[in-house]
């Protein structure tokens, strides 16, 4: 069965007692048990939901994994994740990773003892070379946000088995419809569900899925410990997201690869980053790892102020952070999704005042053109 | 007009009416249910500027809301609400250091047991058990590296009451925090904030939300510079709770005052029959004129809450009694409007080490009941029907 297909037939999404297309939403906190010394299959809500549960199911399906985890936000999963690890061990992370995470781990976990390295990960040599004694994993975001870099998901998880390292890649940005990592040996997959999963920015929610019983053990226990779990409103309104992935991934991408080719010959910009372009660099290995370039195209203005003009010209993207939903959204990363990061690690990374980020929505992609061409005319 | 109606609600001294109140007309549509802000994202006016909101892990209108009325309760300076009462505990941990120590009550709920002894031990945080009751234990109990005093009172299971005036005011003198987790009590009943304590935290599945159909946790600080450093965990960690959620806690938090009145009422006449019966070798109920933390908590609290725990004569007795109650259930969690009974060794408890549970009370003959809205007349005939017989299970 194709992908596309998969997403609304995992065998997940039908309620078993009454056989409702929909799962039903369980608010219960709680479970009544039958007999003293026989638990049934649910006790606290914290620890199962029977609509969590669907929605585990169905992304653990998806990306190929053994068990799957929701979690209350994106950040909540990758926190939930940093957790399994212990004070000394070190990770080795991609250099342009999503602000928040850079945040988390050089304000909070270096604090608790985890170190953390960033480099270039479209470099294999320079994410070897980073690897020390204490190294226990990667974490690749591919392509990465926002300059769409591309990681061969296949090198590193060969040089993460040489050295008996997890990976963890976030997949916020392809959802398993486009590229699923642990089929290329990947550990962890992480998802802000916030974004294509969900897709309509109406929800906060994380998904993590496990290759394998022993990681998923450790960040079950975390889960449930730690408690940083999604409500069944958010989960169930994420499943009726998933349901119509693959027709707004596909409309998606159309937008996006139509904005891109028209910004690559407007004069007034400077360069595009969309994986779909054919100078884009790693475009060889990010068509053979994903079946296309996804939503998202960068661009960079020949200054910070014709950047802010043309942000402020626009007038159908919405001017927000987030991205993946139905509707455009224009950010400025340096100020928004990426003003967790040291300014001197945004300069080295080219995450700069020059750069803007879209998200190319479901409206004709011919209005989203017209509107850009309006607003680069201002300047 | 939204301000009017926010001046109105500031005029409330009392807390039931100030938690009936919560979110009244606060936007411009007057609206005397606060709207569900089912959005990830919000449109900025302009490059730089923003409407107060950007994304919602960050701050959400309807989290607001029930963030602004806990902490308008608890007399706090900043209210933050979590996933669960768990997220709320370990977003409080998070604050601390590898090297710090915490002196935390013995009989505690066994999830926050397990974080401290499963995670937070890994990541060099230390934890002394000590029975919070005896303030000469608490004192005892500190070392130069205790940054925190970790309380619950009553506490779960065993409803022992800690002087929270005489822990804060010790813990003050040395720079030492002290958190409460106030559960059981709720703002209605007890305000540690009030009684000299820095942070309070809840598991608002419990009596807050009050219905048994949210999971949900909250935190209330009481200075500024705290309320700064829980918000930037809780945006960067990210364990919060959704909109529909966050509402679900206001809408039972209207209710809160009525359901504790006679969630009370209902606790202490099952107490009493309890007392009566011949295979109850203990109960455990902060109203009852035995319990030896009725003083202190009449000082500090408004009342004796809802939760009632006793001890039968063995395990094969409790099993019997958990069998066959019919209206009450057989269920982990409190708080809620239904009477659940729990068997605390096995459930909420479970991982605490067995010698050490033993020790502390918590034992195979144990049972939590929480006192649900239900008739009393039906909760004491469903009470009486499930013990009778008990002796052929002697």
């Amino acid at each position: 069965m194709k992908i596309g297909t998969r997403i609304l037939h995992t065998g997940n999404e039908i309620d078993r007692n009454t056989g409702a297309l929909s799962v039903p939403v369980y608010h219960a906190s709680t479970y009544r048990q039958e007999k003293a010394g026989e638990f049934g299959p649910y006790s606290y809500g914290r620890s199962g939901n029977p609509t969590r549960d669907a929605l585990e199911s169905i992304i653990t399906e998806l990306e190929g994994g053994i068990d799957g985890f929701a979690f209350s936000s994106g950040m909540a999963a990758l926190s939930s994740v940093f957790l399994i690890f212990s004070p000394g061990d070190h990770l080795v992370v991609t250099e342009d990773v999503y602000g928040g995470t850079y945040r988390v781990l050089t304000q909070l976990f270096n604090r608790l003892g985890i170190e953390a390295t960033f480099v270039d990960f479209t470099d294999p040599a320079k994410v070897k070379a980073a690897v020390r004694e204490n190294t226990k994993a990667l974490f690749a975001e591919t392509p990465s946000n926002p300059l769409l870099r591309i990681t061969d998901l296949q090198v590193l998880s060969e040089t993460a088995r040489e050295k008996g390292l997890l990976t963890i890649v976030d997949n916020t940005f392809m959802t398993p419809y486009l590229q699923r990592p642990i089929e290329m040996g990947i550990d962890i997959v992480i998802h802000s569900g916030t974004k294509y999963l969900g897709g309509h920015s109406d929800l906060i929610a994380g998904l993590v899925v496990a290759a394998d019983k022993e990681t998923a053990a450790r960040i079950g226990f975390i889960q449930n410990a730690f408690g940083a779990i999604l409500g069944p409103q958010d989960c169930w309104l994420l499943m009726r997201g998933i349901k119509t992935l693959k027709a707004r991934m596909d409309m998606h991408q159309q937008g996006a690869a139509k904005v891109a080719e028209w910004l690559s010959r407007q004069p007034e910009i400077r360069q595009v980053y969309f994986p779909g372009l054919p100078d884009h660099p790693g475009k060889d290995i990010h068509d053979r790892q994903a079946g296309g370039p996804g939503g998202i195209v960068s661009f960079r203005m020949k200054d910070g102020p014709a950047a802010r003009q043309v942000l402020e010209a626009l007038c159908l993207p919405a001017l927000a952070v987030s991205l993946g939903g139905v509707e455009s959204i224009i950010s400025y990363p340096v100020n928004m999704s990426h003003a967790g990061m040291h300014p001197a690690h945004r300069e080295r990374t080219g995450v700069t005042d020059d750069l803007v980020r879209l998200s190319v929505g479901l409206e004709d992609p011919d209005d989203l053109v017209a509107d850009l061409e309006a607003a680069i005319k201002k300047i | 007009m939204p301000e009017e109606a926010g001046t109105k609600n500031v005029a409330a001294k009392k807390i039931a009416t100030k938690a009936v109140q919560i979110g009244v007309g606060s936007d411009y549509t007057g609206a005397i249910s606060p709207p569900i802000y089912q959005t990830a994202t919000f449109r900025h006016p302009a490059l730089g500027e923003s409407t107060g909101y950007d994304y919602s892990r960050t701050g959400n209108p309807t989290r607001k809301v029930l963030e602004e009325g806990i902490a308008l309760l608890d007399d706090g300076a900043g209210g933050f609400a979590y996933s669960s009462g768990m997220a709320a505990v370990t977003n409080l941990l998070l604050l601390f250091r590898p090297g710090d120590h915490l002196v935390v009550t013995e009989d505690l709920y066994g999830g926050t047991y397990r974080l401290l002894d499963a995670v937070f031990r890994r990541f060099g945080i230390k934890t002394s058990y000590v029975d919070t009751s005896d303030i000469y234990q608490v004192s005892q109990a500190l070392r130069e590296t205790t940054v925190a005093i970790l309380v619950e009172s009553p506490t779960n299971p065993l409803l022992k009451v800690a002087d929270i005036p005489a822990i804060s005011r010790m813990a003050r003198e040395r720079g030492i925090v002290t958190i409460a987790d106030n559960t059981f009590m709720t703002p209605y009943l007890q305000r540690p904030l009030d009684l000299g304590a820095d942070i309070v935290v809840y598991s608002a599945t419990k009596y807050l939300s009050g219905h048994n159909d949210t999971v949900a946790g909250l935190v209330v600080v009481k200075d500024e510079e705290t309320a700064e450093r829980v918000a930037f965990l809780q945006n960067s960690v990210g364990a919060v709770l959704g909109p529909q959620d966050s509402w679900l806690v206001i809408r039972g938090m209207k209710t809160l005052g009525v359901r504790l009145d006679r969630q009370s009422e209902n606790a202490r006449l099952i107490a009493e029959w309890l007392a009566d019966r011949e295979p109850v070798t203990r109960v455990f109920y902060p109203g009852l004129d035995s319990h030896p933390g009725k003083k202190v908590l009449r000082k500090q609290a408004k009342g004796f809450g809802a939760m009632v725990s006793f001890e039968v004569i063995n395990r094969g007795v409790a099993e019997k009694i958990l069998n066959s109650i019919k209206l009450v259930s057989f269920a982990e969690s409190l708080g809620g409007v239904e009477t659940l009974m729990t068997f605390p060794a096995f459930q909420t408890h479970a991982d605490i080490d067995p010698a050490e549970r033993e020790r502390m009370g918590i034992n195979d003959r144990l049972l939590r009941l929480s006192a649900g809205i239900e008739d009393i007349d039906d909760l004491l005939d469903d009470l009486r029907q499930a013990f009778d017989g008990w002796e052929a299970h002697l």
